[in-house]
């Protein structure tokens, strides 16, 4: 049976230096129908650093991380304020694609088209009207080097990405996203599906991909939370409790919640 | 080894007992052989009926070359059908059965494969809701009833439309295009419900726009399903008898125009199945239309399962 913990008893950082934030949600809740699934987020995501979001499952993690590039559309119901750039993007009026463009993401199931690994890349960046060849090259070759793939495919580009690897596939997803060239990447559970090695060459690669973007993983590996990411936000039944610099929380939650699922409680 | 011999001697009796507890027939046992039974029954009577009609039809059918010595490259190529005088050129038929088919398909496609991505995309709870029953009623709908219709409404405004009887091709076309709309429609329904949510999802967080993810994603991936529908929806238009007969015409003679009388190879089939005698030529000249059918029936299958086989080597690894 989970323990009650009170929802009133939370320790949020704020991580308020406005000039290096990349995105920030105010009192940003998300319904299902009837179901209320997420709870006043208040959250602030520092530039160029990774930030895990951990949590049991149904803890609302990935529902939070969805609305964010506003996946949720047409599936739940967002309210509250989305900041980015200083614009709130959760309002009417925003081109969605245009955000998804900027704000990209990498599923938990590794979900390349059942198309060659080049198509792959390029077809969002056809989508997005790019046409010269040479320009697309270029990016396909930077885009798989950011993933850490090229050396493995580069001869191989025409092959089918379902031909891959577990872990190829995720890489090859998150060089699909890095192509358009956004500057926040959402992963929600990216190595959940794959084998340790595979998972390690992901991790190493977020770690160089940190350089040059602002990264938010959901992860259930607490593990992989504290290898990789700077600071580290846990949810509970919807609710954000703690958010706080990775090795602080590890070593020294402040809650009751946070230090029962840190301690293997539940979760 | 030899404890183990000794125990096994020790157990004899014992595993006496168990030998014939286990080879012993239970009522288990035999409810598996029944069944078995049953269904090796059925699939025998399936597989005799269906290899019957396969020879009935195939020994009437070549009768015609085979003892009226008629050429097959005559049936085939010949314009000219008189059976009553020895003249058998089906070609008129087979042109008419072609045209009405493929120009049904032609028309009902774009609308079949509009209105399911309408019903699994753009509004998959109205679709649910609405459409998907008026389709499967349009389904039940008898083909006397359509053919009925046709002549009606559809025959009579071509008459006023273009002129002539307006009883031909274009008629037909458009009494099959109705009949086969809701067999493409709910069969690319389908197709297009089985591919993958994931690759929609990925496809709308690259920044792709809804117009492109279901053309360039959820169309590209339900290609195979979507050609294997249209097949059916042909195979279906091919062989429809009764409503084609309603409205083509019935003239046995080539087709110079959409609007002048014609015939397919269904409705010359019903149209002259009274009037002939068992084993002369006019008699034996149908079968060989039947024979036709059978054939690009089959053809129409041959084609679905080599599609459907494609489409599976595409989604492996």
């Amino acid at each position: 049976m989970l323990k009650q913990y009170s929802f009133e008893e939370t320790a949020v950082q704020t991580f308020d230096d406005k000039t290096s934030l990349a995105m920030k949600t105010e009192n940003m809740q998300v319904f299902y129908g009837e179901n209320h699934a997420m709870f006043d987020a208040n959250l602030a995501f520092p530039k160029n650093q990774i930030t895990a979001l951990i949590g049991a499952s149904g803890s609302g993690k990935s529902t939070y991380l969805r609305s964010l590039n506003r996946m949720n559309d047409g599936i739940a119901t967002v309210t509250g304020k989305i900041w980015y750039h200083g614009v709130n993007i959760n309002e009417p009026g925003v081109n969605i694609y245009e955000i998804r463009r900027h704000i990209g993401m990498v599923f938990q199931r590794p979900n390349p088209f059942a198309k060659s690994i080049r198509e792959n890349i390029v077809y969002a960046l056809r989508a997005n009207g790019l046409k010269k060849k040479a320009e697309l090259e270029e990016r396909i070759e930077q885009s798989l080097k950011g993933a850490a793939l090229w050396d493995e495919v580069k001869d191989n580009l025409d092959k089918s990405a379902l031909s891959l690897s577990g872990g190829q596939q995720q890489r090859l997803c998150i060089a699909r996203s890095i192509a358009m060239a956004p500057d926040v990447l959402l992963l929600d559970e990216p190595c959940s599906a794959l084998d340790p090695i595979s998972t390690v060459k992901v991790e190493e690669t977020l770690l160089e991909l940190q350089k040059k973007y602002t990264i938010i993983i959901v992860t259930h590996n607490m593990q992989q939370a504290s290898r990789i990411s700077s600071q580290c936000a846990f949810f509970h039944l919807g609710h954000i409790m703690e958010y706080a610099p990775t090795g602080t929380m590890f070593s020294n939650p402040q809650i009751p919640v946070t230090q029962d699922y840190i301690a293997g409680s539940f979760g | 080894m030899e404890q183990t011999n000794f125990q096994l001697k020790k157990q004899d009796a014992q595993s006496h007992e168990w030998e014939t507890q286990l080879h012993h027939a239970t009522k288990a046992t035999r409810e598996d052989w029944i069944g078995r039974g049953i269904s090796y029954f059925c699939i025998g009577i399936i597989i005799l009926v269906v290899a019957s009609m396969l020879w009935f039809i195939t020994s009437k059918g070549i009768a015609t070359f085979t003892q009226n010595h008629v050429s097959l490259w005559k049936f085939l190529s010949g314009t000219n059908w008189a059976p009553d005088q020895g003249q058998i050129g089906a070609l008129p038929m087979i042109v008419g059965s072609f045209a009405v088919t493929f120009a049904a398909a032609i028309v009902a496609t774009p609308f079949a494969v509009g209105t399911a991505i309408f019903m699994t995309e753009i509004s998959p709870n109205k679709g649910r809701k609405f459409l998907q029953p008026v389709i499967e009623l349009l389904v039940g709908i008898p083909s006397v009833v359509y053919g009925f219709i046709g002549l009606a409404v559809i025959v009579p405004f071509m008459r006023h439309l273009v002129g002539g009887s307006g009883f031909g091709i274009i008629s037909a076309t458009f009494v099959l295009f109705v009949m086969v709309l809701p067999t493409i429609t709910s069969m690319t329904v389908d197709s297009l419900r089985a591919v993958p949510r994931f690759y929609k999802e990925a496809s709308l967080a690259l920044g792709a726009t809804r117009w492109q993810t279901v053309s360039r994603v959820i169309l590209r991936s339900a290609t195979s399903g979507i050609l294997t529908a249209v097949i059916f929806g042909m195979a279906r238009a091919f062989g429809e008898a009764l409503a084609v007969q309603m409205v083509i015409g019935n003239a046995a003679i080539m087709p110079k125009n959409l609007i002048s009388p014609a015939s397919t190879l269904t409705s010359q089939l019903t149209t002259g199945i009274g009037d002939t005698i068992d084993g002369t030529l006019p008699n034996n000249a149908l079968w060989s239309l039947a024979l036709i059918l059978l054939l690009m029936s089959l053809f129409f299958n041959a084609i679905v399962r080599v599609i459907a086989k494609r489409g599976q080597l595409k989604h492996e690894r």
